[in-house]
């Protein structure tokens, strides 16, 4: 029953199965692999999030709970959990740190529009970290009434599996379009990785073949300058909020605040699932910087008419640098995660524009 | 192997029909000077045990007075590993039963066989690791009571108002010590109601163990400690504690003489 209404709402709501789109402008212009767009920007409040998020709301209310709690970076997370509180009748809360609201206060309008109050997290860093710990603490006193929507394969059981559960269909969807459109799967998937529920809903379908998979995470204004989310290429391992996974920790195991020009992976920890994948080889891990994130936010606008999140921007990032020496009969799935019409007045800003003439 | 301190402890409060009176300390808050002051004037007006919080970055389980005395501690450069050297300087002194409560991550980071040595040699007694649920405590349980030179650590598990029946009997089981009852759904420093619900799940705590069980989570008065203590074997006092101490220092003495004579 649950999986049947489940799946009425993914078709009818969420607007699924989203398209896999062949970016042959973008393929020509990089001159070597053949470069497909999974177009969860098109999903339902533009980006994949709402996968999962309707999927919670669907079981909070099932489990009888009245109201549903979120944390928020980019505020995709929030507005896919206000949307899902809307539809189902719940009430809800979402969390989420000042530093982000700025820099995405189209989503914080879009949240109250949808009924949903937004907590502002003034403390420790200001950015989903704290978003979530805030979110935790909420839980913890009103856990009797309220069922918390973690937004990314994270936290503690069953979290992590829960989530990549809900966003497995973007790969299952892929594999079937790939084979409808190309008659093989794919020689490479690249999704960004911020807590990581794009990507593992990318790759899940795909683990048991040889594809090969990159994640990508964001590598701020470089490694070296210290301000980046580079779990992996700058972490060790740790445990926060309930799993044991990669963090960017000091050497007494505190938790160091993170850089990235993407809210959404501006995060100093990575779902657990991911460093097991990087630890048994499965999966590559590399990182996009600022600038290159940015530089790959504008070429896909130009080149295909197509405004990524800055997260997505990061897996474009590496397609960009990965594309051109590929044979030209190979293929990449990129997951286009979120769409960038809520970071425009970000980009607008760095660009140094006024929109407000 | 030794009897811990706070099994000592609790057994001479039992003979005298006594209830233990746990206050907690944020170590390093705002100095590691500070909180040796605050430890020897909570045993002098008569603190039975005293618990010493672990700066953390993500502190879960507590409220916006203890997050912002580890901001100030972590400020002033205060690790696990100081801890364990105020620790030390604190033995000099006095043998007053010493519980850390720390997040497990700095403990991970330090190495959990290192940690529970350097932890028993400085002196301390207990630790209670808010974070880490016993079906994950395996190691460090066994690490506690092979202990090091004869010593061993208590470890003190919590147990929620939302805790079945079933799920009490397994986290009493790994403690030792005392079991630490929180009292609400919640997290440090919020409101305390001692209604019937509380009454009755901690009564059904009691009955789940023989081991000693102590309130804490929401107490910050003596009106409340004393109804606590006359249902609990032990009453802990946190963010009440460390509010006075950070803006009213002067008035600490007496909260704290307060506390000692509810419980």
């Amino acid at each position: 029953m649950f999986q049947k209404e489940l799946r009425h709402l993914q078709a009818t709501y969420i607007g699924r199965p989203t398209p896999l789109y062949f970016a042959k402008r973008l393929t020509e212009k990089l001159g070597g692999a053949k470069i497909y767009l999974k177009r969860e920007d098109l999903a339902h409040t533009g980006a994949h999030k709402i996968n999962n998020a309707l999927g919670q709301a669907l079981l909070a209310g099932r489990m009888g709970k009245k109201r549903l709690i979120a944390e928020t970076g980019a505020g995709q997370h929030g507005v896919a959990t206000a949307t899902g509180a809307a539809l189902v009748g719940l009430e809800c809360d979402i969390y989420m740190g000042t530093v982000d609201m700025q820099r995405q206060s189209l989503n914080v309008f879009r949240m109250k529009l949808l009924g949903a109050t937004v907590k502002e997290v003034d403390i420790g860093s200001r950015t989903l970290k704290d978003a979530i710990n805030e979110a935790l603490r909420d839980w913890t006193t009103n856990v009797r009434t309220t069922h918390y929507v973690l937004g990314t394969a994270f936290g503690p059981h069953p979290f992590p599996m829960l989530v990549r559960d809900f966003q497995s269909i973007i790969g299952k969807e892929a594999a079937a379009q790939i084979l409808k459109a190309e008659g093989r799967l794919p020689d490479y998937l690249i999704a960004c990785v911020g807590g990581g529920s794009n990507a593992i809903g990318l790759f899940n379908e795909f683990l048991d073949t040889d594809i090969r998979m990159i994640g990508v995470e964001a590598g701020g204004k470089g490694i070296e300058s210290g301000e980046h989310a580079a779990r992996f290429a700058g972490g060790s391992p740790g445990i926060l909020q309930g799993c044991k996974t990669y963090l960017l920790q000091d050497q007494a195991g505190n938790v160091l605040d993170t850089h990235s020009v993407s809210a959404g992976l501006d995060y100093a920890s990575v779902g657990p699932e991911h460093s097991h994948l990087k630890e048994s080889g499965r999966v590559e891990y590399t990182f996009a910087t600022d600038d290159e994130a940015l530089a790959a936010f504008e070429t896909l606008s130009r080149t295909e008419g197509i405004i990524p999140a800055l997260e997505s921007a990061h897996a474009l990032a590496e397609v960009i640098k990965r594309a051109p020496a590929l044979p030209r009969d190979s293929i990449i799935i990129v997951n286009l995660s979120g769409r960038g019409d809520k970071d425009v007045q970000q980009v607008a800003k760095i660009k140094g524009i006024n929109l407000c003439v | 192997m030794h009897k811990t301190r706070i099994s000592v402890m609790f057994e001479e409060l039992r003979a005298r029909n006594k209830k233990a009176f746990i206050p907690y300390l944020m170590a390093g808050d705002p100095d590691a000077g500070t909180t040796l002051k605050q430890v020897f004037l909570l045993e002098r007006c008569g603190a039975d045990i005293i618990e010493l919080g672990v700066p953390f970055s993500d502190p879960l389980a507590d409220g916006p007075t203890i997050q912002k005395a580890a901001g100030r501690a972590l400020k002033s450069g205060t690790t696990l590993r100081k801890v364990l050297s105020m620790v030390r300087d604190i033995r000099l002194q006095t043998e007053i039963p010493l519980i850390l409560m720390t997040y497990y991550n700095p403990v991970f980071k330090y190495g959990e066989e290192a940690f529970i040595h350097d932890a028993i040699q400085a002196g301390v007694d207990g630790i209670i690791v808010p974070d880490l649920p016993p079906e994950e405590a395996g190691k460090l349980i066994r690490l506690s009571r092979q202990g090091s030179g004869g010593r061993r650590l208590d470890t003190i598990f919590l147990i929620a108002p939302t805790s079945t029946p079933m799920r009490i009997k397994k986290i009493a089981a790994a403690s030792s010590g005392f079991v630490y009852y929180v009292s609400m759904t919640g997290i440090t420093g919020t409101a305390l109601r001692l209604d019937e619900e509380f009454r009755r799940h901690l009564g059904l705590v009691k009955q789940a163990t023989d081991k000693p069980v102590a309130v804490g989570f929401g107490i910050a008065s003596p009106d409340q400690a004393r109804l606590v203590a006359q249902i609990a074997d032990g009453v802990i006092v946190g963010s009440a504690l460390v509010k006075v101490f950070n803006e009213t220092p002067e008035k600490a003495e007496n909260l704290i003489r307060g506390l000692k004579e509810a419980i």
